[in-house]
């Protein structure tokens, strides 16, 4: 990369050497009633990394998320998943909700299983598939537990597993922690990396906790109050090769912070 | 539902129903069916007679009565059931009997005690509403917020304050959710009663013209009633809706 | 709840029942009115005709068309109900005249039954549909109409086309209000096949109180309410409990 830490601006097309898996150009997108959330927002995301979009609250952070899953149309501009042009939901992106979306009356193991079964999976084999992702989200033994017996914490990582199992390459991430205790949060975001250092997903993660925002992203994209547009993308480049008590602790870890803080600032004002 | 890019008001779609009734009255293939216009020339014809008028000051006094009867004890018994807990238990088995039986069957008895005038007609309407009322009542008065009413005493506000300023306010949204109900039973048992009785009000009305066939009469007479049960249940709908903002977010 | 509250509200419960046939006792020996039998005046008449099989024969005659109207009714209005939560088009044109229909005594209709559909089975299937129409069909719509967003764009990001969208989340999350929308209908159609037999079929339950009435046999009309009121309430509650039971509350979307 040419700009090893902060990147400033969206950047051209012909910089970017490898094609990146999601591309969002020009996103614009105005609701019936004339109230404009997003005004040109443009950046890259490149394969294998996981993206932050963060932002002031009600800043259009989850409705750019949901034009990337094809759930909202934009009104003008567009996105390129692996250089095509997104017109609808597709297999090889799967999304994770905030307030988790499982179906109440459905077992863990099928609410895992739903995406599949969506498919047109064989029963036995989407079961199959979803037990190991509700053994690598810690969920063995709660298989048939339905998810108002669940904490929000593991009704999340239903909802992830769920994600996981489609085995889509792409992971989008609506304020996935967002409902969950601030203690539960830490221990997830680990999890998380965890898991994308085994699976090798390219990520797109939305939140408004700038400390996750560094902690978890290889990029953060900063937008601004609405309408939004790109502010700033930030590669806070951290070593997580250590302990995640360390990496808190960096100052790798507290500039970043520090930087995006201020970078948002002005936007809180007025 | 739009037509050339404008929002068509969902009430118009009566306005067809209206004339699909009146093709299907123009084609003749019902008799009991009279096409819409006749219906409506009809109105005016019912409406000014004495018969109507008689009629009308019947079942509005028996409606009225039965209703105030009705609110004032299932308010009252709905704060009480919402309150206190041992009231509530005692009286929501018999509520819930009678909220959902066919209390039509209970007509007949009532004629033979208070006999064929406007006490079972009221008492009819009386037993049609008050249910519904008590129940939509006590639910409103246990979904307070015990959050708010903590607030209250906090702020040092005695019983009577805590109650006439922050309960029934809280209460109002199923408060009046159970009126708008217990209205439209009212009105269903004051037309019920009347039906069953046959010789006083709008029942008589409905029995003369069925029995002569005067069927543009008929029918004419319900679209009254039906715009009368319209109305009311909007008018209190219309402060429902006022309350509704907080309905969801105590 | 634990065994004593439990054990403490069914002693209430109990009691609250003794307490009140005890009032009616009182005022039956009064008595209020001549009209007005005393309890035991009315359960004794209760007894025997239960005894004798009256009851019995009368039922079977009103159970019939009842069963017969709600279910037609529960398909035709699911059906409607499910074409008006789907289609905008459909609810523009119907809902308005369900939320009339609901909220109109339409029970004024019954005497014109008769012109059609004479006073026989017919007319009492009529009546039971005329009266539980629009609550069932309210109920599917409302059911199906306020679906979970959340589950619907859920279903959406993982690609369900139309079929799964309804049979796998519409349906299922509509599911408690459309079955409690079906119980509701079934305490209108009693209130409709009474209203019938009272009106215009001399039969089944209803024609037992008009019978006794005219005889002035005021312990037989007044068990027979009581058994009508009774029936209705006894199998509405059954309905419930096993509604809470299938369609348990948190496992309904909220």
């Amino acid at each position: 990369m040419n700009h090893p830490h902060t990147d400033t601006g969206p950047r051209s097309t012909a910089e970017l050497a490898p094609e990146p898996a999601v591309r969002v150009q020009d996103l614009t997108k105005e609701y019936p009633g004339g109230i404009q959330a997003l005004d040109k927002v443009t950046f890259d995301m490149p394969k294998g990394e996981l993206t932050s979009i963060i932002g002031p609250s009600g800043c259009g952070k989850t409705t750019t998320l949901k034009i990337i899953a094809g759930l909202i149309e934009p009104s003008a501009g567009e996105v390129m998943v692996y250089g095509k042009a997104v017109r609808g939901p597709g297999p090889e992106r799967a999304f994770v909700f905030q307030e988790f979306a499982l179906l109440p009356w459905a077992t863990v193991l099928r609410n895992v299983a739903f995406g599949l079964e969506l498919r047109g999976v064989g029963k036995k084999e989407r079961e199959d598939m979803a037990r190991e992702y509700i053994v690598k989200m810690n969920l063995a033994g709660f298989e048939d537990a339905y998810p108002h017996q669940l904490s929000g914490g593991m009704r999340q990582r239903v909802g992830l597993a769920r994600a996981m199992a489609v085995d889509a390459d792409i992971l989008l991430m609506d304020e996935p922690f967002a409902s969950v205790d601030e203690q539960i949060r830490r221990k997830f975001q680990e999890d998380l990396l965890h898991l994308l250092s085994v699976e090798k997903k390219s990520v797109v993660f939305v939140t408004h906790s700038i400390e996750e925002a560094v902690y978890v992203s290889d990029q953060i994209v900063i937008l601004t109050r609405g309408p939004a547009h790109v502010s700033k993308v930030v590669r806070p480049g951290i070593d997580r090769s250590g302990d995640s008590q360390e990496i808190r602790r960096s100052p790798g870890y507290l500039d970043s912070v520090e930087n995006i803080w201020d970078e948002l600032r002005e936007y809180l004002e007025e | 539902m739009t037509l050339l890019g404008r929002r068509i008001p969902m009430a118009f779609s009566l306005a067809i129903w209206c004339l699909v009734w009146e093709v299907i009255g123009r084609m003749e293939v019902i008799s009991l069916i009279p096409p819409f216009t006749e219906v409506l020339r009809a109105l005016f014809v019912v409406t000014p007679s004495q018969d109507f008028k008689t009629a009308a000051t019947i079942t509005f006094q028996a409606f009225a009565i039965g209703m105030g009867l009705g609110l004032v004890v299932g308010i009252v018994m709905g704060i009480l059931m919402g309150r206190i807990r041992a009231f509530g238990e005692l009286m929501g088995m018999w509520v819930n009997i009678f909220e959902s039986s066919p209390l039509t069957a209970i007509v007949p008895a009532l004629m033979a005690i208070l006999g064929f005038g406007l006490p079972t007609m009221i008492v009819t309407v009386f037993l049609f509403s008050v249910w519904v009322i008590a129940l939509d009542t006590q639910v409103g008065v246990e979904r307070v917020n015990p959050s708010l009413i903590e607030m209250g005493r906090s702020f040092g506000a005695n019983n009577r304050i805590l109650f006439t300023r922050i309960v029934f306010f809280a209460a109002l949204p199923e408060l009046l959710a159970g009126i708008r109900l217990g209205l439209i039973r009212g009105l269903k048992g004051v037309i019920i009663g009347q039906l069953l009785i046959a010789v006083v009000g709008v029942g008589y009305l409905f029995e003369l013209y069925s029995r002569n066939f005067l069927m543009p009469e008929f029918w004419a007479l319900l679209i009254v009633i039906f715009g009368f049960a319209f109305i009311a249940s909007e008018i209190v709908g219309y402060f429902e809706r006022k309350v509704s903002f907080y309905a969801k977010s105590r | 709840m634990s065994a004593r509250p439990r054990l403490l509200s069914w002693t209430l419960r109990i009691a609250s029942i003794v307490f009140v046939f005890a009032l009616w006792e009182w005022a039956g020996r009064i008595p209020v009115s001549i009209a007005f039998p005393t309890f035991t005046a009315a359960m004794s008449a209760f007894r025997e005709m239960i005894l004798d099989g009256t009851f019995a024969s009368a039922y079977a005659e009103t159970i019939g068309p009842l069963l017969v109207g709600v279910l037609l009714t529960a398909l035709g209005g699911m059906l409607a109900g499910l074409v008006m939560g789907l289609s905008p088009k459909a609810e523009w044109l119907g809902l308005p005249l369900f939320i009339v229909l609901q909220a109109s005594p339409s029970a004024a209709i019954i005497p014109l039954i008769t012109f059609i559909y004479g006073i026989g089975f017919a007319a009492k299937v009529f009546a039971v549909v005329l009266l539980s129409a629009p609550v069932i069909v309210l109920n599917s719509y409302r059911g199906i109409h306020n679906t979970p967003r959340s589950l619907l764009e859920m279903s959406e990001a993982f690609l369900a086309n139309r079929r799964q969208r309804i049979w796998k989340i519409v349906l299922p999350a509509a599911s408690g209000l459309i079955f409690a929308g079906l119980r509701l209908g079934i305490a209108q159609g009693f209130t409709g096949a009474v209203l019938a037999e009272l009106i215009i079929t001399p039969t089944g339950v209803g024609d037992l109180i008009t019978f006794y009435r005219s005889g002035a046999d005021y312990d037989y009309m007044f068990a027979s309410i009581f058994s009508i009121v009774l029936f209705a309430s006894v199998s509405l509650s059954l309905l419930q409990k096993l509604e809470q039971r299938i369609f348990r509350p948190e496992m309904r979307p909220t």
